[in-house]
């Protein structure tokens, strides 16, 4: 046996976590800095390589933060590797355009996917790899540990405690691993109060804070106004309603994002009221308090709600409802990206979401030319969580129907693709080839940017029908099932015509007919809400829309 | 715009009512169907506007499924497409014709 080496350091890192806190204290009265401060604050702690989390979400971003780093003098703070889930603040770009930043690891980067793509090719960033949610917060506490991370917070007490409020998201898992790793936690907060409604991050693990000049930036992500709600994504809600949730009975899911699934929201009181289904589909979710989502919860036919996040304007009508949702002892909403995403992975038997476009194999992107948007979560939510054990009936169904009844081990998860043929004339949904091929040799990457992964989706529901891919036998009944349900596009009219009937027959592929759907049925009255203002009647008055969806 | 004018061989069918009927509204965003009695009862003509160029291939294909898989000859069907996909003009041909069965 060798013998410990007698000069070897043990505890460099919580030495140099002393060296920056030493050359911190001019700028800091304790805990608090002056919002004046703060850029000379983060150049004397800083150094040059740093790994840094400038903490921005999909929704709530450190923008006060986010500007003050921008603002360092590149000769004292640069290279510095970015570790962060959303790029989506022009100072998040302006890092990299200065130099202040170099390398960068994330999940999305949508509304700076067009700036980003640029700085990749004239070769102005490095990025590590693109990931998913939970894929990254992983990688905070294996080989992307942030030395340093600005985060952002609804308040603050004077010895450093915190409360997040309604949009707790990435904050908890970002603190978790940078200050129990010797690095340093600096917090903006919109308000320093003498009494916190509850503390969700202790003192102990904040090293800085700053009550930030402006309130941090929040964006309305997932308000869809049911006026925009066509009759076609009525009449595939009814299919996906009809033809997946009543068959699998899926209890517990996740939902994107679109209008496709705020059609399913608003059809769940009245056309699944109608097919009997309360209490048998569609009680546990793994999604953000969607206002279209509150018709369904008033009909009880939601019954409990974990978030990811929040969303602006639903905080009072959370609050009223904590039996549905997950709030803190003073009522307002817990949300948690990391346990959200954990729950949409492992938990939920059911994701359905839309894409842009989708090849022969299943295989979805949301990726464009000229575009770097990343995945966010959506590639949790739609996969087959291999890892799962605990069986439930939706899950057993799939997973039986995926072995053909051959010995069967494991169930299966429902990821349903829900998709119009065409977004509009001359952009067709399905395609030969993916845009997301282009993409990676444009931008060099490793692997075209894939959404979901065609061996993942179990079903894909378009105005044509829905193809179920669990009971395909081969790649080449997998390509026809799909091509069946594609339209008019060209995918679609090159469909060998035998072999899609006989897939009708087989049931792989259903027509609205075939469940029993009357396509005159399908109309915006079926909607519960046919606006914004009768979600704010539905909630009682209690949902209140950010005024750029006040329309009346 | 575009215009589209097609004959179509289709069946015909002597209880549909032949009164005009209009169905879909174009200020919507959405797509107008106006029916007809036709001059040829072994033929369906389309008079198509449309707001989308080089897309009549497309077209073609839609409404000679729309003539083979229903009994419209004899029927004349005017359609101003507003920018519809393929899915709205399907959709709404089919409830055109669901209608001219039931009223």
């Amino acid at each position: 046996m060798n013998a410990p080496q007698p000069h070897r350091v043990w505890n460099q890192e919580a030495q140099r976590r002393q060296a920056r806190l030493q050359r911190s204290v001019p700028f800091a009265h304790g805990k608090e800095v002056a919002p004046a401060d703060m850029v000379s604050l983060l150049e004397a702690l800083l150094e040059p390589g740093d790994r840094v989390c400038l903490e921005g979400n999909n929704q709530k971003q450190a923008d006060f933060l986010s500007e003050s780093l921008a603002a360092c003098s590149p000769q004292r703070v640069h290279d510095l590797h970015l570790v962060q889930s959303v790029l989506a603040l022009p100072s998040h770009m302006e890092l990299f355009e200065k130099g202040i930043a170099r390398r960068l690891d994330f999940s999305f980067a949508g509304p700076q996917a067009h700036r980003l793509a640029r700085l990749v090719q004239s070769h102005s960033i490095e990025i590590g790899a693109i990931h998913t949610y939970l894929e990254l917060f992983g990688r905070y506490f294996i080989d992307l540990t942030p030395q340093v991370c600005l985060i952002a917070a609804q308040a603050a007490d004077a010895e450093g405690n915190l409360y997040l409020g309604s949009n707790t998201e990435d904050t908890p898992v970002i603190v978790e691993a940078t200050a129990f790793k010797s690095g340093i936690v600096i917090a903006q907060v919109n308000e320093r109060v003498d009494r916190l409604p509850r503390v969700d991050i202790p003192a102990g693990w904040v090293d800085f804070f700053v009550v930030a000049p402006t309130s941090n930036h929040i964006e309305p992500l997932f308000t869809r106004d049911p006026r925009h709600i066509t009759e076609i994504q009525v009449l595939m809600a009814m299919m996906a309603i009809k033809g997946i949730y009543a068959e699998y009975g899926v209890e517990r899911l996740n939902h994107g994002i679109g209008f496709d699934t705020a059609a399913i929201e608003l059809l769940l009181p009245t056309y699944g009221a109608s097919l009997g289904l309360k209490g048998k589909v569609a009680r546990h979710w793994a999604l953000n308090p969607h206002p279209t989502l509150i018709p369904a919860i008033e009909a009880g036919f939601v019954e409990r709600v974990h978030s990811f996040g929040s969303e602006v304007g639903m905080e009072a009508y959370v609050a009223a409802r904590p039996d549905v949702f997950f709030t803190g002892a003073d009522g307002s909403l817990r949300s948690n990206r990391a346990f959200c995403q954990t729950a949409g992975l492992y938990a939920c038997d059911m994701f359905i979401g839309s894409t842009l476009q989708m090849d022969l194999a299943g295989n979805s992107s949301t990726a464009t030319l000229g575009r770097i948007t990343g995945f966010g979560g959506a590639p949790n939510m739609g996969s087959d969580a291999r890892g799962r054990r605990h069986a439930s009936p939706a899950w057993l169904k799939a997973g039986r129907e995926r072995s053909g009844g051959g010995t069967q081990v494991r169930g299966q998860k429902l990821v349903v693709q829900t998709v119009e043929t065409w977004h509009e004339p001359h952009h067709p949904t399905f395609v030969e080839r993916l845009d997301a091929w282009q993409l990676m040799e444009d931008m060099g990457m490793a692997l075209p940017p894939i959404m979901i992964y065609g061996d993942d989706v179990s079903h894909v529901v378009t105005e044509e029908g829905i193809a179920n891919l669990l009971l395909c036998r081969s790649p080449e009944e997998r390509e026809q099932a799909i091509r069946g349900v594609a339209g008019y596009t060209p995918v679609g009219r090159a469909r060998d015509r035998t072999l899609v009937e006989n897939l009708r027959d087989r049931g792989v592929i259903r027509r609205p007919e075939d469940m029993g759907i009357d396509v005159r049925d399908a109309t915006r009255d079926l909607l519960a809400a046919r606006s914004i203002k009768d979600l704010v009647r539905a909630s009682g008055g209690l949902y209140q829309p950010p005024k750029q969806f006040r329309n009346w | 715009m575009e215009t589209l004018h097609l004959e179509l061989p289709s069946l015909q069918d002597d209880t549909l009512s032949p009164q005009t009927l209009l169905h879909g509204v174009v200020s919507s965003g959405n797509l107008e169907v106006l029916v007809e009695p036709g001059p040829d009862a072994a033929r369906c003509v389309f008079e198509v506007q449309t707001a989308a160029h080089g897309f009549s291939e497309v077209w073609q294909a839609v409404l000679c499924d729309f003539a083979s898989r229903h009994p419209v000859g004899g029927l004349t069907f005017s359609i101003h497409d507003a920018g519809a996909t393929p899915a709205v003009v399907s959709l709404r041909l089919d409830q055109a014709y669901q209608s001219l069965r039931t009223s």
